[in-house]
């Protein structure tokens, strides 16, 4: 149960004087469970790459499996495999149509064929882990606040109880409660359900704070992949296409030549908190 | 996919073409379809031609792109050359059943074809050479004159080069908005025309909401810059004749003597 892509290579507007090469042969193996972050300057391909995984954009090149099966086989059904693989896309709130926030949340439930009360029960079912309040249910989307919208946006994909739940940048213009918020519910998803995410995100800091398994991207190619501390210890390559290390890994870094021994290879707060006491406690012992 | 049709006609080359004056090029695209028709023997046939060729071959423009908006209007094609052949009266070639096809038949199917080809592919160098918006930027001056007798010429051109900026914005929309509504398994290709139009909603809805609310944002974006209409605005890129676009107006004007005393001689 995975998805694994080969040797993907992907050129927009091939027969055309404005052809673009954004993916140059990825490979990738992703594993069921995994929280994963995919960072990358604007313009790597982010976008591009997981818009590939539910079948969105066909590649020009290579193959990606979905639990073992080629999607891009003859009579392979993108409804089943979208139906897996959610994804949810940049400023998703400007996608809302219906008259009601509940209906809108039913469109995608609705076009898997489920019946009307199935999917009434798993819309109300979705708003409620987005945190949106029954009352709001019947309000147009347009009553709704900015955040709220795009959280009602974010239910629209839950809805279909996807195996797979593919972000990007779903924090990008909210404020930092609505982040959290947004963030710290998916991570319950993740942990609870224990679905596979891949969070698209520029920002270093949720990333380190979320994520098991980071993939970096530089023009198009997979420059990394590791755990957060992996990656972000070689911060001095990321900063060479455009990216960074969250600001508390250069604390410690600063932090590490006053203080020989302690540890450097931190990237949340908390790790740095027990980094610092942990020096301290050894320089007891010392 | 859909960025292809977006950026319209224009194909990117560096070319003389492409940095003539828009002008120069209207100018030139009235001429050339004028002469098209006075076409009536070899002689002018062969000037028109080599005219037409040199410019294809001076803009760097693969000549698969020029044919390519003939494609439109191949069926058109195909039915004068049909009717032309088989209604023209005059000697016979052969006959089958009530068709006759003549000589005179053939000639004018050919002169007519000629003409619609070169018509189309004449003002295509010139959308592919052009962008849309120094296209507009010509049309706006060479009717600037029509300003005299109060006809809005700049709100006709500021309208015009609007839309034409929002065509390709409108279109990627539309393709991230039916993308977004896929993912949600909504499906735009199977069932019948009713149901069809229904799935578009979805798409619809959110596209007509976003125009709106571009329009709006750039109606205060422009009043913020305080722009007021067409009295006394100063353009960034004005268009000023170079050596150049008098050397191609000259040679505009050499072709059209040309026609001139070729159909004063003949
Ligand atoms: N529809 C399109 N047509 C042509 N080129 C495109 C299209 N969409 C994206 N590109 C190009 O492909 C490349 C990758 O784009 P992509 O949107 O995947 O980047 P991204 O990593 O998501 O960037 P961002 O962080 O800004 O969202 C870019 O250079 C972009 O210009
Ligand atoms: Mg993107």
């Amino acid at each position: 149960m995975s998805i694994r892509i080969e040797h993907l290579n992907y050129i927009y507007s091939m027969d055309s004087a404005f052809r673009k090469q954004a993916l140059r042969d990825i490979c990738l193996d992703i594993d069921d469970g995994e929280f994963i972050g995919l960072i990358g300057h604007t313009g790597s391909g982010k976008s591009t790459l997981i818009q590939h995984l539910n079948g969105l954009i066909r590649a020009t090149d290579g193959k990606i499996y979905y639990n073992g099966e080629d999607i891009y086989q003859e009579g392979y059904s993108m409804t089943k495999l979208r139906s897996h693989v959610g994804l949810v896309f940049q400023y998703p709130e400007y996608q809302l149509f219906e008259t009601t926030v509940l209906k809108d949340v039913c469109f995608g439930p609705g076009n898997l064929g489920l019946d009307a009360e199935t999917c009434m029960e798993r819309a109300k079912k979705a708003l409620s882990i987005v945190g949106i309040k029954e009352k709001d249910h019947n309000k147009s989307p347009f009553e709704l606040s900015g955040g709220q919208r795009r959280r009602a946006a974010i239910a629209g994909v839950l809805a279909m109880e996807p195996d797979v739940l593919i972000l990007d940048e779903p924090t990008a213009g909210l404020d930092p409660r609505g982040r959290n918020d947004i963030l710290d519910q998916i991570a319950d998803l993740h942990s609870r359900m224990g679905i596979t995410v891949i969070l698209v995100s520029h920002s270093m800091e949720d990333v380190a704070n979320y994520v098991d398994r980071i993939i970096a991207m530089n023009r198009g190619s997979v420059y990394m992949d590791g755990t957060p501390a992996e990656v972000f210890e070689r911060y001095a390559e990321l900063e060479k296409i455009g990216l960074a290390a969250p600001q508390v890994t250069y604390f410690m870094h600063d932090l590490q030549r006053s203080f020989p021994g302690m540890r450097a290879d931190v990237t949340t707060v908390r790790e740095a908190k027990d980094a610092i006491l942990g020096w301290f406690e050894g320089g007891e012992k010392r | 996919m859909i960025r292809d049709i977006t950026i319209g006609q224009y194909y990117p080359a560096n070319s003389i073409i492409h940095r003539l004056d828009p002008r120069v090029k209207l100018m030139a695209t009235v001429v050339f379809i004028v002469s098209v028709f006075l076409i009536h023997d070899l002689v002018g046939f062969l000037i028109a031609t080599a005219a037409l060729g040199a410019c294809i071959w001076l803009s760097k423009v693969p000549v698969r792109y020029m044919l390519k908006g003939l494609k439109v209007i191949f069926i058109i094609l195909i039915f004068t050359v049909l009717l032309n052949m088989m209604f023209t009266p005059g000697r016979e070639i052969f006959r089958f059943y009530f068709i006759r096809v003549t000589w005179e038949g053939v000639i004018l199917a050919g002169k007519t074809t000629m003409r619609l080809v070169y018509l189309i592919v004449g003002s295509t160098i010139m959308t592919l050479t052009t962008t849309p918006n120094h296209l507009t930027d010509g049309l706006e001056k060479a009717l600037s004159p029509l300003k005299k007798l109060r006809f809005p010429v700049h709100e006709l051109s500021m309208t015009m080069s609007i839309a034409l900026r929002f065509i390709p914005i409108l279109l990627e929309e539309t393709d991230k908005i039916m993308k977004a509504q896929q993912a949600r398994c909504a499906d735009f290709e199977s069932g019948n025309l009713i149901h069809r139009v229904k799935n578009l909603i979805p798409v619809l809805v959110p596209l007509f909401i976003s125009a709106i609310r571009r329009a709006n944002d750039l109606a205060m974006a422009m009043e913020a810059r305080c722009y007021h209409g067409g009295a006394g605005r100063t353009k960034m890129k004005p268009l000023i004749y170079n050596r150049r676009d008098k050397i191609g107006y000259a040679v505009v004007i050499a072709y059209l003597i040309l026609w001139i005393v070729l159909i004063c001689v003949f």
